[in-house]
Parts: structure tokens; C-alpha cells; sequence
């Protein structure tokens, strides 16, 4: 047999059909569902009278509206954030899938909860009307967002119909400098492949580096492999993977997980198996990375300046002018001199427990700047809880940051957490596209320790500095 | 699904790359539970001042670009979100077809689950179709789907690829989960595989 990589075994695991022109049924063994990307998706299993073909497989949570104050727990105030979720509620309820709602301990970003519950294992499928299903990857699972239209498909089917994608391997070699995070890895791949460099491929991260990271580590790698234009981006399960789902509520149990086990093993890409493209960086070359533009690839080392738009060759040259104009920003400013005036950590990129841990650190007995807002907005209830128990919650709280309930918050700024036209905002999330976080805002992004190093000092910052 | 066959139509340039998708349509439009009306705030940021009236200089607001039905966009169209709001704005505004030298995958794939046809071409016909969409209203493109040709207002005739089973579902306005329900008894054999194979899942 030939050698197969790890996208190509966990796809011939899943193929239900093949058609002649090579177009696949895949089956789907997790669809997580929120309630921004699935209204219209039940609403038209209803009209045309069909069911969820598998509801014990379907997980929902809502994430993306959710007010982060505490107050939340009187209801949402904003009626059409309010009319979404209580149509989830419905959907869940009356199509019998399985539901974490806002008021429950277990409620956060759908990315975050499915690993956390053990929905997410090895070698599934997973799918999520969300483009940042690519982060269930770091399990060795193939993972990726749809449209709409394909999450009623998976409803109704539990399959989706595919065309195979080509195999690319980004090999982190060696180890990671002090203060240099799983972030800024994944930051600068994009950097060098380009948000388009990963279109039509599926990723596998591999190297040293990645190895050494911890499962929060590799979801933030994977996470942004979306960014990179990546169908996915999955990275091989081992031990570090197994401790982590062992024991989670969903995860099999007993002989099970021993059946289990025996297949997960398996899960790597053989010797000489064949990769379309390859890339490779030295850990060893990685900085602390922050965004200059409007464009995740516009990745930079924190001791660089904002380059000049005839730097660039093609449609870039007009489009680096734009996001140096709409971020507000002079072409050879050191970027560590722009200043900043909101702080973001969360989402479900950096909002996990090692993330909040990671910026704590730095925060550690410190205030943040005067004048400057921040917030922490973790990734799910039960990170909240366990942020609280370690201590992390008092050390944000007592340096100035604002102390959220989980939701995506200001990733995306679909609830209040906004920013105002002209704010500049240091945010660990996932995109700085224009107005993403709120109409004129601007957004530069980073790693959870730069972040807190920037709400210190008012301005972007080498957290090196700080350590 | 409506037919799609032909498209004889205005051509509007958007030469930017990275046309993302919180550009297509952003946020604060994502908290409908319909798929209609969302053409009124295709480009949103990009097409209305901050006061909402109209950007006079945003190309879908010149009077040569309001009724257009092809779109030749910059390299990786429909980068970002998985939101399916983008096409279904970009449909109800009226524009049948994207044209780009690539386009971001999951924006591509919502494309043809809403009768639009985004088309990748190489550079250097990138490049004419943007001169030609650049003439304004009295340039009409053609595209054709059947013969997989497009054609601009001078005549220059440009070919392009498609896969044959979404060329096959456009051209007869097929519901892809009608398709593969046909497929059942390949997905219980599946599932009754599966189940033996991995019962943990």
C-alpha cells in the first residue's frame, strides 16, 4: 500500500460514496452548531419536512451574540441578538440535539467547548457553520468551517459533499525563544505563505516546535490555519493529545477507549508519503509577531516598523496603502511606538486557561496603563471557573482588566463589546480585517503575554521586555 | 434552485485583494434568521458613510455600476468568515458572477449552493476582463456556462474551468440535499461500517 499522509487516512475513513469525477459524500462524525449560521439551516429542514439525519452527533452552543456582562443572566437586551438565541434554543429542543444554553456553567465558544466536553476526538470529522472550526485539528481530527447552506446538508444528511484537497506540511523545527508563543507561530506562517498560500491544501503542522506545544498551543496554531486560506490544518495526535481527551465527559471510556487508542495510534502520516507543498521554519527564527494592517498576513517581528507600500509588488502595493491609512499608521513608525487604547484577551484563538495563565503572568502585580480599557473574556464557563480557582481572575481584575462571562465578545463585536471608530485595540483574536472589531476600529494581533504586556505600557510591546 | 445559463450583464472592476467577508457584508447584518434582503448592505462599510448616506466614489453607487451582475474582484475573494450572508447579499443585490484570479474556499463553495458562479481565471485574463468591466454601463460581459466561455464587450473570448457536477447542478438548478438523499442506502452502509469500526464515535 502506499504511504498515506494523515489528512489522506482520516479522508478514506470517511468516504461514504465516491462518484466517478472523484466527488465525495464525507461522512460527518461531529457538527457543532451556534446560532449566527444555523437559523436558516433548520428553517429549511422544517419547510422542506426533514430531520436531523444524526441528532447525537449535532452539539449547539450559543457564542457569537452573547452579552459577556453579568447581567446577561436577566436575558439579552438587544432584540435581534435575543430572537437568534432563543431560536437555537428551539431548534435544539425541538430537534433533539444536544444543547449547552447561555446560563449553563458549560456555555462558551463552540470551538473551545467541543474539546473541552470531549466531543472532539481523534480522527473524526468535525464541521461548524464557522470558519474557525479549522482550531479541532490540533486533535488529529479533520476539521473546517461551511456555509449555511452545507450545515443543513450535514443536518439533514450527515455527510458532506466533497472534493478531496491537495496535502501541505509547515514543519516548525527546533524550539521556541522565551516569550514566543504558539500565536506568533501561526501568525508567521501566515506572514509567509499569504492568506491565499493555503488555499485548496489541507495543512499538517509538524516539527519540534509543534510537538512541544500543548494541546491549547496547537489549537491556536490550527485555529488560524483558516487564515492562511487552509481548507484545515490537523496535526498528528500523541500522548499529549490522549491525556488531554482521557477522562473529558464525551470521551470513550473503558474498553472503549482502548479500541479507541489502537486506531488513534495510527494517526500520523507514514514514511515518504507524498505533500503538494512544503514549508518549513526554524522555531529558533520566531519573534513575537504583531499585525500593521487589515490583513492577518500583514505579520511583523514586534522590533520592526510599519513597512512602505512600494516594499510590496502587485495588488498588495494598493492594498498595504489602504490598511496603513485605515489603521492610522506611518509607513517606518516602529511599531513599537503606536499606541494602543483597548486590550482584548479571549476568543477562541487565546481563550483558553494556558492563554489567560500566559497573559497573567505578565500582568502578575501590576496596573495597566491609565485610561486604557481591557478586558478578559474567556473562552467558556469552566475556563472562567478554573481561572478564578488558579487565582488568574483576581490578578486581571486587580490590574484593571474587566472580568467577562464567555461568548466571543469582541472578536467579532456581535454583541456590545465593540470598538469606536479610531479606537486601537491589542486583541489575541484571529482577524484584523476593517471593522472587524467594530466599524473604524483598528486591530493589531497578538499573542495573549504581548497583549498584557501592551495594556502595561499603553503601546505595543516586546513582552521580552517585561520577563 | 433557479436555472443558471446565461449572464449577459455590467461588469463592475473591484481591483482591492482581500475583499473579506466582514467587507461583504459586516457583522451587525449577520443577526437575521432569513437568507433575503441583504443586498442593500452588500459592501456596507465601503458603500455607505458613516451618516449611511452613499459613498458616491464606491463603485456599486456610480450610475454606470448600479444594476451590475458580474463582479471582477482582486486575488482571494470571500477571505474570513464561513458566513453564507456574504453570497446570499451579494445574489440579492443582483450580481450572478465573481470573477477573480482566486477565491477564499469556504466563500467559493457558498457560491454555488446559491446559484453564483465564481469563476477563477488566470492573471493575464484577469486583466482584460478588469479593463473591459472598467468601461462602465454600455460594456456588457457575457457569460456563458453551457459552453464555459466568457465573453467581453469587444469580443475577446476567455475560457474557463469548472467541475462538471457543480456545472451539471447550476445548469439544471439542482438542491444538492435532494441529491445525495438519493444516496441514503450508501450513507446507512456507511453508518452500519462505521459503527463497527469506531462505536466511540
Amino acid at each position: 500500500m502506499s504511504p498515506k499522509t494523515l489528512y489522506d487516512k482520516i479522508w478514506d475513513a470517511h468516504v461514504a460514496h465516491e462518484a466517478d469525477d472523484g466527488t465525495c459524500l464525507l461522512y460527518i462524525d461531529r457538527h457543532l452548531v451556534h446560532e449566527v449560521t444555523s437559523p436558516q439551516a433548520f428553517e429549511g429542514l422544517r419547510m422542506a419536512g426533514r430531520k436531523v439525519r444524526a441528532p447525537e452527533k449535532t452539539i449547539a452552543v450559543p457564542d457569537h451574540n452573547v452579552p459577556t456582562t453579568p447581567d446577561r443572566v436577566n436575558g439579552i437586551e438587544n432584540p435581534e441578538s435575543r430572537i437568534q438565541v432563543e431560536a437555537l434554543d428551539k431548534n435544539a429542543k425541538d430537534f433533539g440535539i444536544h444543547y449547552y444554553p447561555v446560563n449553563d456553567v458549560r456555555q462558551g465558544i463552540v470551538h473551545i467547548v467541543g474539546p473541552e466536553q470531549g466531543w472532539t476526538l481523534p480522527g473524526m470529522t468535525v464541521v461548524c457553520g464557522d470558519s474557525h472550526t479549522a482550531t479541532h485539528g490540533a486533535f488529529g481530527a479533520l476539521a473546517h468551517g461551511i456555509g449555511t447552506s452545507e450545515v443543513e446538508h450535514v443536518l439533514a444528511t450527515q455527510t458532506l459533499i466533497q472534493k478531496k484537497s491537495k496535502n501541505m506540511k509547515v514543519e516548525i523545527t527546533g524550539k521556541l525563544q522565551p516569550g514566543v508563543t504558539a500565536k506568533d507561530i501561526t501568525l508567521a506562517v501566515i506572514g509567509e505563505t499569504g492568506t491565499a498560500g493555503g488555499t485548496g491544501y489541507v495543512i499538517e503542522y509538524c516539527g519540534e516546535a509543534i510537538r512541544d506545544l500543548s494541546m491549547e498551543g496547537r489549537m491556536t496554531v490550527c485555529n488560524m490555519a483558516i487564515e492562511g486560506g487552509a481548507r484545515a490544518g490537523l496535526i498528528a495526535p500523541d500522548e499529549t493529545t490522549f491525556e488531554y481527551v482521557k477522562g473529558r465527559p464525551h470521551a470513550p471510556k473503558g474498553a472503549q477507549w482502548e479500541a479507541a487508542m489502537d486506531w488513534w495510534k495510527t494517526l500520523y502520516t507514514d514514511e515518504g508519503a507524498h505533500y503538494d507543498k512544503v514549508i518549513t521554519l526554524r522555531g529558533e527564527d520566531i519573534a513575537p509577531v504583531v499585525t500593521w494592517g487589515t490583513s492577518p498576513e500583514d505579520v511583523l517581528p514586534i522590533t520592526a516598523s510599519v513597512p512602505h507600500p512600494e516594499d510590496f509588488e502587485g495588488g498588495k502595493v494598493d492594498a498595504a496603502r489602504r490598511s496603513i491609512e485605515y489603521m492610522g499608521l506611518e509607513a517606518g513608525q516602529k511599531l513599537s511606538d503606536v499606541e494602543i487604547d483597548t486590550v482584548f484577551i479571549g476568543s477562541c484563538t487565546n481563550g483558553r486557561i494556558e492563554d489567560l495563565r500566559a497573559a497573567a503572568e505578565i500582568l502578575k502585580g501590576k496596573k495597566i496603563k491609565d485610561g486604557m480599557r481591557a478586558m478578559v473574556v474567556p473562552g467558556s464557563g469552566l475556563v472562567r471557573a478554573q481561572a478564578e480557582e488558579e487565582g488568574l481572575a483576581d490578578i486581571f481584575k486587580e490590574a484593571g482588566f474587566e472580568w467577562r462571562l464567555a461568548g466571543c465578545s469582541m472578536c467579532l463585536a456581535m454583541n456590545p463589546d465593540q470598538l469606536q471608530p479610531g479606537e486601537r485595540c491589542a486583541a489575541t483574536s484571529n482577524r484584523n480585517f476593517e471593522g472587524r472589531q467594530g466599524r473604524g476600529g483598528r486591530t493589531h494581533l497578538l499573542s495573549p503575554a504581548m497583549a498584557a504586556a501592551a495594556a502595561l505600557t499603553g503601546r505595543l510591546t516586546d513582552v521580552r521586555e517585561l520577563m | 434552485m433557479e436555472k443558471f445559463e446565461k449572464v449577459h450583464g455590467v461588469a463592475a472592476p473591484m481591483p482591492l485583494i482581500n475583499i473579506d467577508t466582514d467587507m461583504i457584508i459586516p457583522k451587525v447584518h449577520l443577526k437575521t434568521i432569513k437568507r433575503s434582503g441583504l443586498g442593500v448592505v452588500l459592501f456596507d462599510e465601503m458603500r455607505y458613510h458613516d451618516d449611511g448616506q452613499e459613498n458616491e466614489e464606491f463603485v456599486l453607487n456610480k450610475p454606470a455600476y448600479r444594476q451590475t451582475e458580474i463582479l471582477v474582484a482582486g486575488d482571494n475573494f470571500g477571505c474570513g468568515s464561513s458566513r453564507e450572508h456574504a453570497p446570499w447579499a451579494i445574489k440579492d443585490f443582483g450580481i450572478k458572477v465573481v470573477i477573480s484570479t482566486s477565491f477564499a474556499d469556504i466563500f467559493f463553495n457558498n457560491c454555488f449552493k446559491n446559484g453564483i458562479l465564481p469563476i477563477v481565471v488566470e492573471e493575464e485574463h484577469h486583466a482584460i476582463l478588469m479593463d473591459d468591466a472598467h468601461k462602465g454601463e454600455n460594456a456588457r460581459m457575457t457569460v456563458h456556462l453551457e459552453d464555459q466561455k466568457i465573453t467581453t464587450s469587444d469580443g475577446v473570448e476567455i475560457e474557463f474551468d469548472i467541475d462538471p457536477h457543480r456545472k451539471h447542478c447550476l445548469l439544471n438548478g439542482l438542491d444538492d440535499i435532494g441529491l445525495t438523499m438519493e444516496k441514503d442506502h450508501h450513507i446507512d452502509k456507511f453508518e452500519d461500517h462505521a459503527n463497527q469500526a469506531r462505536p466511540w464515535v
